[in-house]
């Protein structure tokens, strides 16, 4: 590998607002040889990121933005796909860009932005993937170090920016030689069947991690003791990341939770609910540890695991160990919004075999997390990624005006224990297709009080036994016979517009309630994004800004039935065409 | 036709843009990325400027009446709207988003009020020069549309 060769076919997502700047900025991206996708929403921006986690190199993303606060997206991406971000914004007040860099942003470039400043962005990647190997290289075996330096190794350009993640590798087509150099470490074929990480695999995997107690716990040790024949580390290594990171947002959640009911603030709706929920909450993951404070570094989870262990009602704030980025707030700093650690909230545990004994393509469990009224924003603010009610789905909620609602997997799907909230649209009749399951789902979400929104963070559809979380946080529609995988509805990333190709099982619609969603989206346009015949019964990944700007937005935003260029503040759809 | 007048004419109507302040060296930049992968790059980037601020005006427009003294919001439209007009480099009226700005800090309902017809104003004339400008580029002839005039 040439070393100072330029890093060519560089992989951006750029997430603005704004048409015309989202226009220059792609063609200026472009003409760096970057290979671009562009993005209009930030909340289609962070399911973008999380269809396809590792199909990013780096994103660009304006600050102000109405659906999403960027500093918001800043902080969801850094936690759950840990990537380098930069910020962009008009404003350069110092103010401004502090925040940005709290935020974890790696740069915080001023509008108008300069096509030599972007030529130059390649060099926050390669920063991050020298910080990857340093922790690694401090925390566990040598076996990461080793492969990430494979990696390294046996990289032209196009594959400088492959991680070391094994499902990565997979989906790099042009990368099969370098995965034989890489994979050759581990014994593994180039062609690695994909790890489905069911409900006895992954309680295998807590019992693990138990036995061997959060501190000292490795991949290594984890595959030796789950003696799993086919497990590779890299596969436990990847899951004890996810699962990291899903303890650590529990533990913000429950700490949220504690401290908003002592805030006392809520229009109380939900305060029994909240507190409720929150015990039973607390009790329910059978992780049997504490929840560990969140962090990215891998090294710092691991000492906070250990410091938790005994307090599984733990409602100290726990302190800042990632020095990296700065996102584990003050729990009591309600103004802050940052409050990062929550946001690694959207885990990948996107599939939620809940009930092993049904048939498993008749039961599509949907997690719907709803806010109770009473939640104020600012709580909203500071845990976006709030598991906070596993509301009773028939119960009388109204939603807060402005929710925050970047709802994370409800952990109950993944754990064996029954979920606090779970509709479960049982299915008659084998229900092979997304379509069928549809309005079965419709007909859960319409059950709910109308004026609750119900963001469905994910809807873990399990429609095979091998449904399952992937490794790298897939969504897992393609596991379903006969469904369209998710390649399907991907974006074509050379496609200038970044429009998405649809599928009719397979769907990211973001920004869209699904409470309020018609049965058929026909052309349903999103700012940057344009569906055609999206399925609604796939997974819907509905998030809610927490941080419009403006309240009038959030009440465009809930009153409109569609997203469409009706709406004041959303930009005419269609703009790429 | 006389296709070499027709483009000194185009250049020198862009020249007076940009003497007159109307547009800066933004758009400049943004014809740097005209190239043959995109031949019409900078008319669509300006199409799509004066479709989107539009949008945005009226937004503002909404606003004003509909939330009266919110400064605020009105502040976060305007802002969005400045932001779009650094895009081409529309100076004169991201000049006027600002002075709405100052207004909206200050509280100033009939300044914020004042500006915005300035911006309005602004958004139009560009708006029309652009389009001859534009046209003229055109009627100079594909050569003339893919090149930069010479400042």
């Amino acid at each position: 590998m040439d070393a100072t060769a330029f890093p060519y076919g560089l992989r951006v997502l750029v997430v603005d607002d704004d048409p015309t700047w989202l226009k220059i900025l792609e063609k200026m991206l472009r003409k760096c040889s970057y290979e671009v996708t562009t993005c209009g929403l930030a909340r289609v921006a962070l399911d973008i990121l999380r269809e396809r986690k590792n199909k990013f190199d780096i994103v660009i993303s304006d600050v102000n933005m109405p659906d999403m606060d960027g500093f918001k997206l800043l902080e969801h991406i850094g936690l759950e796909m840990d990537l380098p971000v930069i910020m962009m914004s008009i404003d350069g007040e110092t103010s401004r860009v502090m925040k940005g860099v709290q935020h974890g942003a790696c740069d915080y470039l001023l509008k108008p932005v300069r096509m030599k400043e972007l030529r130059n962005i390649w060099q926050h990647v390669y920063r991050k993937k020298m910080h990857e190997v340093k922790e690694i290289e401090g925390n566990d075996s040598c076996d990461d170090l080793q492969i990430l330096r494979n990696s390294f190794e046996g990289l032209d350009e196009k594959s400088l920016f492959m991680r070391s993640d094994s499902d990565t590798m997979r989906k790099r087509k042009d990368m099969d030689k370098d995965h034989a150099d890489q994979e050759s470490s581990d014994g593994n074929t180039v062609k690695k069947a994909r790890v489905v990480w069911s409900v006895d695999l992954h309680q295998k995997f807590v019992n693990a991690v138990n036995q061997i107690g959060f501190d000292k716990v490795g991949p290594k040790k984890i595959l030796d003791l789950m003696n799993v024949p086919g497990l590779t580390r890299e596969n436990v290594a990847s899951h004890l990341q996810k699962y990291r990171l899903y303890l650590s947002r529990l533990q913000k959640q429950n700490e949220e939770r504690i401290l908003g009911a002592a805030r006392q603030d809520f229009s109380h709706k939900g305060t029994s609910e909240n507190l409720n929920l929150r015990s039973s909450f607390q009790e329910q993951p059978n992780i049997g540890n504490g929840y560990p404070h969140a962090s990215q570094n891998i090294q710092t989870q691991t000492k906070m695991l250990d410091s938790q262990l005994e307090d599984t009602k733990s409602t100290l704030p726990l302190p800042a160990p990632d020095k990296k980025r700065t996102l584990v707030s003050d729990v009591a700093d309600s103004q802050n919004v940052t409050s990062a650690s929550s946001l690694g909230g959207v885990l990948s545990f996107k599939s939620l075999p809940v009930n092993q004994d049904r048939k498993p393509s008749e039961t599509m469990i949907l997690e719907c997390q709803t806010w109770s009224g009473g939640i104020p924003s600012k709580q909203f603010m500071q845990y976006p990624k709030h598991n906070h009610e596993r509301c009773d789905l028939l119960g009388d909620y109204s939603c807060l005006p402005k929710p925050d609602l970047e709802h994370p997997v409800g952990p109950s799907n993944l754990y064996t224990p029954p979920p606090l909230i779970s509709m479960s649209c049982s299915m008659e009749g084998g229900a092979r297709d997304f379509s069928d399951v549809k309005p079965a789902i419709m007909d859960c979400i319409k059950s709910l009080s109308p004026a609750m929104r119900c963001t469905v963070d994910s809807v873990s559809v399990q429609l095979s036994d091998s449904v399952v979380t992937s490794t790298d946080g897939d969504l897992k529609f393609s596991s379903v016979d006969g469904s369209p995988s998710n390649k399907d509805c991907c974006l074509d990333q050379t496609n200038s517009q970044g429009t998405l190709r649809p599928s009719p099982e397979s769907s990211i619609i973001g920004g869209t309630e699904l409470a309020s969603l018609p049965d058929d989206l026909p052309n349903y346009p999103l700012h940057g994004v344009s569906f055609e015949n999206i399925g609604l019964s796939s997974i819907d990944l509905l998030h809610y800004s927490d941080a419009m700007i403006l309240s009038g937005l959030q009440n465009n935003w809930y009153d409109e039935l569609e997203f469409s260029s009706d709406m004041m503040d959303y930009p005419s759809i269609d703009l790429f065409v | 036709m006389d296709y070499s007048n027709l483009r000194r004419q185009a250049a020198s109507m862009k020249k007076s843009l940009f003497d007159q302040g109307y547009l800066d060296e933004q758009f400049c930049q943004v014809e740097d990325l005209q190239d043959e992968a995109s031949p019409n790059f900078v008319e669509e980037v300006v199409t799509l400027f004066f479709k989107d601020s539009g949008r945005l005006m009226s937004n503002i427009e909404q606003a004003l009446e509909k939330y009266p003294r919110d400064f605020s919001r009105w502040d976060a439209y305007m802002q969005q709207l400045k932001g779009s007009c650094s895009s081409i480099g529309a100076s004169r009226m991201k000049n006027e988003c600002m002075s709405f700005r100052d207004s909206c800090g200050q509280g100033n309902v009939e300044g914020c009020m004042r500006s915005f017809q300035k911006v309005k104003r602004e958004h139009a004339v560009l708006r029309q020069k652009l389009e001859s400008y534009f046209q003229l580029l055109r009627q100079a002839g594909p050569a003339g549309a893919a090149t930069r005039p010479v400042m």
